[in-house]
């Protein structure tokens, strides 16, 4: 059993990001049809480009108001058929999914790393600097936070990256709220005490012993808010301060598509409608999942 | 005594100050104690009396509402009171270390054994990971915990209470430090496992010459582990010196009633004796002796004016007007103003 005092094999350090440690993924109630929808579209907006059969941007003036193919006048060419400038429905929403993806993902990522850096920033130093975070944050609760992002847009001028920006520090707050209450009961814990005893500067305790133990948290609110980001950048892409118009939102695609839908072309409206409610509420069933799965109170050891 | 105290506490006061600054709680009040290197001091006294507080005072890491409003710390003959927070931070995990109340809890869940207990070495050594790996090995190995290669890649949650105390251990020697605070570290053990560790920390004191602060309730392990005792009542030291003379001889009446308070073996007839009353409320300290009100001994004048230190023996002080050497009697009578 034992080993030579002198011979001492030292494993390599495992990974030291450990959050994901000691959860057991059980089969039962896994969330597969969410995952897998939210896979193809992330698929789709990878491969947007070898996907769609025709240029999302440019369209036939001929072939406008297509049907789809299997309606009369529809033909396989036009698979969900064309809008109102002869270009692919289809198409359209192939790159659009890419534009949903990347604002999506982007902007959740931005405001995540906004909201928890000031929310960890707020708990843990408290005092004055606690305060300052915290009113301002009160403020941005009370602004609504469409109208908020609408006023942002409309002074920065609309652009897809634009957009992330405004709606990372529009969403923001939720992170800082629910951060700054974990880091609250979590300053107060003996391994953090221990760890200002053995000498560890504030930069040290934040990083290494505070960031890590709220990243769970972070995760699950990143999750929830995703298909609160991507209704919010179909909202302002509708409301034409978002996704600049040439090119293919599905917000822009339904604002487009609204006054055709009076005279029967409902294929403009229904596709990219579809698609965001099977992507909002997909990353809302995932998020409610995690939140159950990553939070310790629920989760069997 | 040849050689300089490695602690030397003179006059220290820390009272906490309520927002509005009309509560002024004295949970250590005027504490004088010295501390020789490889000693060990046990520090007893009731819930509230001021010993945990006396503890986060020498590592300075005083909740805010605490002050130091007064006193030196001489740490190997610099004042602790002092110095800037970044030369706390020098001084913390790598001259004196601390285990804390509940070792059970002070584990951070997401880190492996290993990089918590090289956390100290990289903080203050800036030693790379993989060395202060190896170190931790070592350490492991010191406080007996076995296969530590193994354990090293492990998580908290993979240990047993007692491995886990004898992991904070570890934490706590890793920069071999002079000075141990160990505040109440077995508590939440069971007595096997508390047996064990006190046997392991007095082979480590041995080992490398630690000077040890031990603050607990239980006077057995001060009987078993201790060369000084310091009995702390309501913020201040009402007795200090060498266990087995306090043990045998006590000073002051309220160490003889915490003796009386434990249970002997042997006698079914005996019942427990507690002293009677409650300890007194910090804020609204009674004018004079802060036992008095306790205290079977008590005598006029302890009510009206606080006894000061005197020393009943060479190396001995106690905090009562019994203790009053007769010959010294009028001037410190002038002195403290009674006459």
């Amino acid at each position: 059993m034992s080993t030579p005092a002198d011979v001492i094999r030292l494993p390599s350090p495992p990974p030291r990001f450990a959050a994901f440690r000691g959860i057991r993924f059980r089969f039962g109630d896994f969330p597969l049809i969410p995952i897998v929808i939210l896979g193809v579209i992330a698929l789709v907006a990878i491969f947007a480009n070898q996907l769609a059969p025709h240029n999302p941007e440019v369209g036939t003036l001929t072939a406008r108001f297509k049907p789809p193919f299997w309606l009369g006048g529809g033909t396989t060419e036009y698979l969900l058929g064309t809008d109102q400038l002869g270009r692919d429905v289809l198409s359209r929403l192939i790159f659009g999914a890419r534009v949903s993806m990347v604002v999506g993902i982007t902007a959740v990522m931005f405001a995540g790393m906004l909201g928890t850096t000031l929310g960890i920033l707020s708990g843990y130093l408290g005092g004055w600097v606690d305060q300052v975070i915290m009113r301002l944050t009160d403020a941005w609760l009370a602004l609504p936070a469409l109208v908020f992002a609408i006023f942002l847009a409309a002074i920065v001028g609309p652009s897809m990256w634009n957009i992330v920006m405004i709606l990372g520090a529009v969403y923001w707050t939720r992170y800082a709220r629910v951060i700054r209450g974990e880091v609250l009961s979590l300053k107060e814990r003996e391994f953090v005490r221990l760890a200002i005893v053995a000498g560890c500067s504030k930069r040290t305790i934040m990083l290494r012993h505070i960031l890590p133990n709220v990243i769970n948290s972070a995760i699950v609110i990143a999750t929830l808010m995703l298909g609160v980001v991507i209704i919010a950048e179909a909202s302002l892409s509708f409301l034409g301060v978002g996704v600049p118009p040439p090119e293919p939102a599905w917000g822009l695609m339904l604002s487009d598509g609204k006054q055709g839908l009076m005279v029967g072309y409902w294929w403009l409206t229904v596709f990219p409608g579809t698609c965001i409610v099977l992507m909002v509420l997909s990353a809302n069933v995932l998020g409610d999942w995690l939140r159950v799965k990553l939070d310790p109170q629920l989760r069997q050891l | 005594m040849t050689n300089a105290p490695l602690l030397e506490l003179d006059n220290l006061s820390t009272h906490y100050v309520s927002a509005q600054g009309t509560r002024v709680v004295r949970a250590v009040d005027e504490v004088s104690l010295r501390l020789y290197p490889g000693e060990t001091l046990g520090i007893v006294g009731e819930s509230g009396s001021g010993k945990s507080t006396l503890a986060l005072t020498i590592l300075r890491v005083l909740p805010p509402a605490a002050r130091i409003v007064s006193g030196r710390m001489l740490f190997e003959g610099e004042d602790l009171v002092t110095k800037s927070d970044d030369e706390m931070r020098q001084v913390r995990g790598k001259r004196i270390a601390m285990i804390l109340q509940d070792p059970m809890a002070s584990l951070n869940p997401l880190f492996s054994i290993g990089d918590q207990v090289g956390e100290p070495i990289r903080v203050h050594e800036g030693a790379s990971r993989a060395s202060a790996w190896e170190r931790a090995c070592n350490l492991l190995k010191a406080v007996r915990i076995p296969s530590p290669e193994t354990r090293l890649t492990q998580f908290p949650h993979e240990m047993s209470g007692g491995m886990r105390q004898r992991i904070v251990g570890a934490i706590g020697i890793a920069c071999e430090p002079r000075l141990l605070i160990a505040d109440e570290p077995t508590t939440s053990l069971d007595l096997t496992i508390q047996a064990q560790y006190l046997k392991l920390l007095g082979d480590l004191q041995r080992e490398h010459g630690l000077a040890l602060i031990f603050i607990t309730h239980n006077l057995g392990i001060v009987a078993k582990m201790c060369d000084q005792l310091a009995v702390m009542y309501a913020g201040r030291v009402v007795e200090s010196g060498p266990v087995s003379r306090v043990f045998n001889a006590p000073a002051h009446p309220y160490t003889k009633a915490l003796l009386n308070s434990i249970p002997r073996m042997g006698d079914p007839d005996q019942r427990l004796t507690a002293i009677d009353g409650q300890p007194p409320d910090l804020s609204v300290l009674p004018p004079g002796c802060s036992f008095a009100p306790r205290c079977p001994q008590v005598m006029p004048r302890c009510r009206d004016v606080a006894p000061p230190p005197f020393a009943p023996e060479e190396g001995r002080v106690a905090r009562c007007w019994l203790a009053e050497p007769v010959a010294a009697s009028p001037e410190l009578r002038i002195a403290s103003g009674v006459v």
